[in-house]
């Protein structure tokens, strides 16, 4: 079997990490008695971790580097309350009510601050050589305080109605047609991908995977995309919501227009758009190599004229952008940003990172480890949640499971990791 | 020069480092220290932990930077103020914690800051892989591990690449810092090999060691310091072991060398033997 896996150049770890996922999830649908792995589960699943997940992302870069970033969830905290005031204070001095442009012009004016923010904590970590668990401890505490000054602490609400489409929700969905497009893409993407990387192998004359392995492999992925946008198209809008849709339409309602299906929710495909990008700039660019390099050898990164100085600012900074998409999906899902939104969030992020594999000591990480792993988390909250299980004892087994997830992953890759693989 | 009756005379040399001076915060690291390297020269910097040998050859990479003093490469001076400047100069350091990433894979290492990007601007690791395969193969025939991370190569094999990444770049001088450390027997023979193939193809290469046996039958001459001074420049073929050694530990130049002695050189006079200076 480890055979095979090594063959086909499959992560192991990635291996373990869908097998806890699997467990996590028939283990609560059986003691929900069915109510766990449901099209509408699995749909609220994707929209809850969407926050999450899109900082793990970013994380997955701080912690590679070295570095630790505990602010995110005060980052996305300001930047929420800064978003909500100027789509709801501030634009509307300009462009009408509910202006197409405003949720746009918002989400920028949030990705220029909190990459500024992100910027700023970069610079005193790299170039004042603060080290970034101070940097960060004392960023959450003067983000979340700047929270409460936005608005004198004042919950900002209704939101922009465009903006609240980021959230997801009843009308945050792209729908069956749509849905079934970006599976289509998505496929024609893997199989082009995996074409593309044989040929150039094949043109230098280095070893390939053996054939059967690519078909496995490419069959495995464009499987696993028409299994979720299946379930998720499954997922039908509530009745009375389809009504007033079609009613707004002027089509006459019947008993097979009715079924209007969610599809891909906004948040989860800007999660995919965030994850897709990453992991191309990780793999593809000089900008990931290097942040690799410097969390493999940071005085080699130096030695080969890398500016470690720089790259840490710029990893900040990419961090304070993924916070402010977060807090626009946070916000918009709840339809109101208040000053505590993301508390205690970098917990949630920091353990999702973890579990997905990257390490504290850094240099070894990756972006859809940290998704899988921002997964685990929700699912385990969620499934605890839908159980009735009090508040109190969730957090209980939550943190028992972040310690079991590193303890596991350290214990089987020292015993099952072949150091000349 | 403290050593002009040299084969190479009639070339001129690859580096020269001219009286250089560095203080760290009072304390004289590198005293008026001068060396030079001739192309297809193995030249062996010796001296005791903290005689400054480490310091001097990090001026020469551009790790630091001298107080004062000339460093000359073919002839014109350089101006050496950081690893960039070093390269542009194809002066290649092998340091001696190797400064490999581990985590990263041979090829990733190879280019690592100088990496082959296609029209777009990504990285083109296939165009890599293979011209780390061919670097890679002329050096160690027996190299395979392209893909795994370097930490899971032997030390011969880390050296190989730590090597080769220097080649790469069309390295003419390299320098080497204790090229041969935590490297077993077997290894350590075939960094030796390594060395003499690209003395012959006319680099001009400085082993930095504290360690006299692995170094003097690698080299054509030796520097030797003692408390930032350079003690003396002598070629190998005119000394013993005891003789080197005796430059390293007591900063004494052997009998018939004298007149080569540097200004580290404890004072003649003041020594223990009853000779008298020639």
């Amino acid at each position: 079997m480890s055979r095979l896996l090594s063959k086909m150049e499959v992560d192991r770890r990635l291996i373990g990490l869908a097998f806890v996922l699997l467990i996590i999830w028939v283990g609560f649908d059986i003691a929900s008695g069915g109510r766990f792995i449901t099209p509408r589960n699995i749909f609220n699943l994707s929209v809850q971790t969407a926050s999450v997940a899109v900082m793990a992302c970013g994380m997955v870069l701080i912690i590679v580097t070295r570095h630790i970033d505990l602010s995110v969830g005060a980052i996305l905290g300001v930047l929420a309350m800064i978003m909500g005031v100027v789509q709801t204070d501030f634009l509307p001095q300009f462009l009408d009510y509910n202006h197409p442009m405003t949720w746009a012009l918002t989400l920028l004016i949030g990705i220029a601050v909190g990459a500024a923010i992100g910027g700023i904590q970069g610079l005193a970590v790299g170039y004042l050589g603060v080290p970034a668990f101070i940097v960060t401890l004392g960023g959450l505490l003067v983000w979340r305080g700047s929270a409460w000054w936005v608005t004198q602490g004042r919950t900002v609400a209704p939101l922009d109605q465009n903006f609240i489409l980021l959230g997801g929700g009843i009308e945050g969905t792209i729908g069956a047609t749509w849905s079934w497009i970006v599976a289509a893409v998505a496929i024609v993407a893997i199989i082009y991908v995996a074409i593309m990387d044989r040929r150039r192998r094949l043109a230098f004359d280095f070893p390939v995977k053996p054939i059967w392995a690519e078909y496995t492999n490419t069959i495995v992925k464009a499987g696993l995309v028409l299994a979720v946008i299946t379930t998720l198209n499954a997922y039908h809008l509530p009745t009375r919501a389809a009504e007033r849709i079609l009613e707004n339409k002027g089509i006459p309602v019947t008993p097979e227009n009715i079924e209007i299906s969610h599809g891909i929710a906004i948040p989860l495909l800007i999660v995919a758009l965030v994850a897709i990008v990453l992991t191309v700039v990780v793999k593809r660019t000089r900008f990931g190599r290097y942040i690799f390099a410097i969390g493999g050898n940071p005085q080699a990164a130096e030695l080969a004229g890398i500016n470690v100085k720089r790259m840490t600012v710029a990893v900040f900074a990419l961090m304070g952008v993924l916070c402010a998409i977060s807090a626009a999906i946070s916000s918009a899902r709840l339809q109101s940003a208040g000053n505590d939104l993301g508390t205690l969030d970098e917990l949630r992020v920091i353990a999702a990172v973890v579990i997905g594999g990257t390490s504290l000591a850094g240099g070894v990480g990756t972006i859809y480890g940290a998704l899988i792993g921002a997964l685990v988390m929700q699912s385990l909250q969620s499934g605890m949640a839908l159980l009735g299980v009090d508040t109190s004892l969730q957090s209980i087994v939550i943190g028992l499971v972040l310690v079991l997830a590193v303890f596991s992953d350290k214990y089987f890759h020292r015993r099952y990791s072949d150091p000349t693989a | 020069m403290p050593d002009m009756n040299d084969t190479n005379t009639d070339k001129n040399p690859l580096v020269e480092m001219r009286d250089i001076h560095v203080s760290f915060g009072g304390v004289k690291a590198v005293d008026g220290v001068s060396i030079d390297l001739y192309p297809g020269e193995v030249v062996g910097v010796l001296g005791h932990n903290g005689a400054g040998k480490s310091t001097l050859i990090k001026i020469l990479s551009g790790a630091y930077q001298a107080d004062t003093g000339q460093i000359v490469v073919d002839g014109k001076e350089a101006k050496i103020e950081n690893a960039r400047d070093a390269r542009d100069n194809n002066i290649e350091t092998i340091y001696q914690n190797l400064a490999l990433a581990d985590n990263l894979d041979a090829t990733q290492n190879l280019f690592l800051g100088r990496e082959f990007v296609d029209k777009f601007g990504f990285l083109d690791d296939a165009a890599m892989e293979h011209k780390a395969r061919e670097v890679l193969h002329r050096l160690n025939p027996n190299f395979k591990k392209f893909t795994s991370p370097v930490s899971a190569l032997s030390g011969g094999q880390r050296q190989s690449v730590a090597i080769a990444r220097a080649l790469l770049f069309e390295a003419r001088v390299l320098i080497m810092d204790e090229p041969c450390a935590a490297l077993g027997v077997h290894e350590t023979k075939m960094v030796c090999e390594l060395i003499n193939k690209l003395k012959h193809d006319g680099l001009g290469i400085l082993l930095i060691s504290h360690d006299l046996h692995d170094v003097f039958d690698l080299s054509d001459r030796l520097h030797v310091m003692k408390n930032g001074k350079l003690v003396g420049s002598v070629r190998t073929e005119d000394v013993t072991h005891d003789d080197v050694l005796g430059m390293i530990i007591l900063g004494k130049m052997p009998e018939h060398l004298l007149h080569l002695a540097g200004p580290g050189a404890t004072n003649a006079t003041n020594t223990q033997t009853s000779e008298t200076p020639l």
